[in-house]
């Protein structure tokens, strides 16, 4: 479904990707840890788009979104065409990032509507399908800021949802939560992945990484250290900074 | 008692001329100030410097001195060379140095709204302008409000800059009664009407304020 091949990025010289390749299958979830500064943060946002690579090549489904030529010059496809792409994937963000002036259910039809062209008629059952799904039917009329942190991030996947991904993006989706909070989000991210949703997941989670991935990637300093089988990664981590650091986070 | 109602037709009759100027300039310069705010914080850099040396000429000039040159001088430029009537110099140079100041309004507000907004819209497949259109401006109307209500109120009273066009608005009908009848107390129903005005736009504003604040950032 993903195929990164060899990315690269500076940010003001500073290298915070140093050639990092991953292939998504249909239907994995793949959790990505290591420590702040990793880079995998920035890894996810440049599979979408949010940030641009200096080298390297990324295909989503098989349809290029950029690549890098013999010369070393990396060219992403026309806009529109990469607006196109990446609408296969849906993100759901840290600091969540709903609309504050828009109702639960306005935030969720928004992107149908305007994206899509959809009536109104045709995506409310879908809409209210999602939101009952999250668990949160009831709040479809109150704007964001009368939910909570828990609250807002499941509107947030259900937002997400609404255009029908592929893939789901998730970067560090629980982090900006009180500790109580996260286990609702989780618990729908789980029901996600139970359906066979595609899903890369930025997290400090480990027991998420552990019991719903099928495999964890563990990046530190701009590189893939160890990809493997969640079950193997955690009972027989076999680089040292990887075992240093799942002894610092268990 | 008398006095003022006699005096009431002419200064009604130049605050219909102040009320036309104002809510003119608003109608055209709001939109205007808005499309400039939209080129402001593009990324065509060239159309963005423009953009600024306009606002900075307009800034930094007197009003005054706008209107009297579009007035006495635009005649005389070559290629554009018209020559306004009164009442439309006047709308031209509010306008033109109105929508500098509303870019800037705008300008702040499109700037107060975070990223995150953006890439919200953008992983959703919005477009640069629906994103604009639904997401960011529709946020925007709700934080420039205030500085919106400060900057009609001011356009209110600047009407009164008109004079020296030689149009009967507000003040210089309350001028011309007070030079005539040697009384002050024009001046004083002039007021009167001045602050009837800017209180009938600070209700406006507020009234909008409270809509607005179904949702909170």
């Amino acid at each position: 479904m993903i195929a990164a091949r060899d990315l690269r990025k500076q940010f003001h010289g500073v290298e915070v990707l140093k050639g990092v390749s991953l292939d998504i299958g249909k239907g994995d979830v793949i959790a990505v840890i290591g420590p702040s500064g990793s880079g995998k943060s920035t890894f996810l946002r440049c599979l979408n788009h949010l940030e641009t690579i200096d080298a390297g090549d990324i295909a989503i489904e098989g349809e290029t979104l950029a690549s890098t030529d013999a010369a070393g010059v990396c060219r992403y496809v026309p806009e529109a065409e990469a607006r196109r792409i990446c609408r296969k994937m849906g993100m759901v963000f840290q600091q969540f990032n709903l609309f504050p002036h828009m109702t639960v259910l306005q935030n969720i039809i928004e992107a149908p509507i305007t994206v899509k062209g959809m009536s109104r008629d045709a995506i409310l059952p879908k809409a209210e399908e999602l939101l009952r799904k999250v668990g949160l039917l009831e709040k479809r009329d109150a704007y964001p800021s009368r939910l909570s942190g828990g609250q807002k991030q499941r509107v947030a996947i259900a937002r997400a949802l609404a255009m029908e991904p592929d893939i789901m993006l998730f970067d560090e989706p629980t982090s900006a939560l009180d500790p109580e909070l996260t286990g609702e989000v989780l618990r729908t991210m789980r029901q996600l992945a139970e359906e066979h949703m595609t899903m890369l997941v930025v997290t400090h989670e480990m027991n998420f990484a552990r019991d719903v991935s099928t495999a964890v990637v563990f990046m530190d300093q701009g590189e893939i250290i160890e990809a493997r089988p969640a079950g193997e990664m955690f009972s027989d981590p076999r680089h040292p900074r990887t075992r240093c650091f799942l002894e610092h986070m268990l | 008692m008398d006095y003022i109602f006699q005096i009431l037709g002419p200064l009604l009759d130049g605050t219909a001329v102040t009320l036309q100027v104002f809510l003119l300039t608003l109608v055209l310069a709001v939109p205007l100030g808005l499309a400039l705010a939209l080129v402001r914080v593009s990324h065509f850099r060239a159309a963005s410097t423009l953009v600024s040396g306009y606002i900075w000429l307009m800034r930094g000039t007197p009003l005054m001195l706008q209107m009297l040159f579009i007035y006495f001088a635009l005649p005389f430029v070559p290629v554009i060379g018209v020559r306004l009537p009164d009442f439309p110099a006047a709308i031209v140079a509010f306008t033109l140095n109105y929508a500098a100041y509303f870019a800037e309004i705008f300008r702040s507000g499109i700037q107060s709204v975070g990223r995150g907004q953006y890439e919200a819209a953008r992983v959703l497949g919005l477009s640069y302008g629906q994103t604009m259109r639904r997401i960011i401006l529709p946020q925007v109307v709700k934080r420039i409000l205030p500085p919106m209500s400060n900057e009609t109120i001011t356009l209110v009273k600047d009407t009164s800059l008109i004079y020296v066009l030689a149009m009967n608005d507000l003040l210089r009908a309350a001028r011309g009664i007070v030079q005539r009848d040697f009384t002050t107390m024009p001046f004083v129903v002039a007021a009167a009407f001045y602050l009837i005005m800017t209180l009938v736009l600070t209700w406006g504003f507020l009234y909008l304020e409270k809509r607005h604040a179904v949702y909170e950032d």
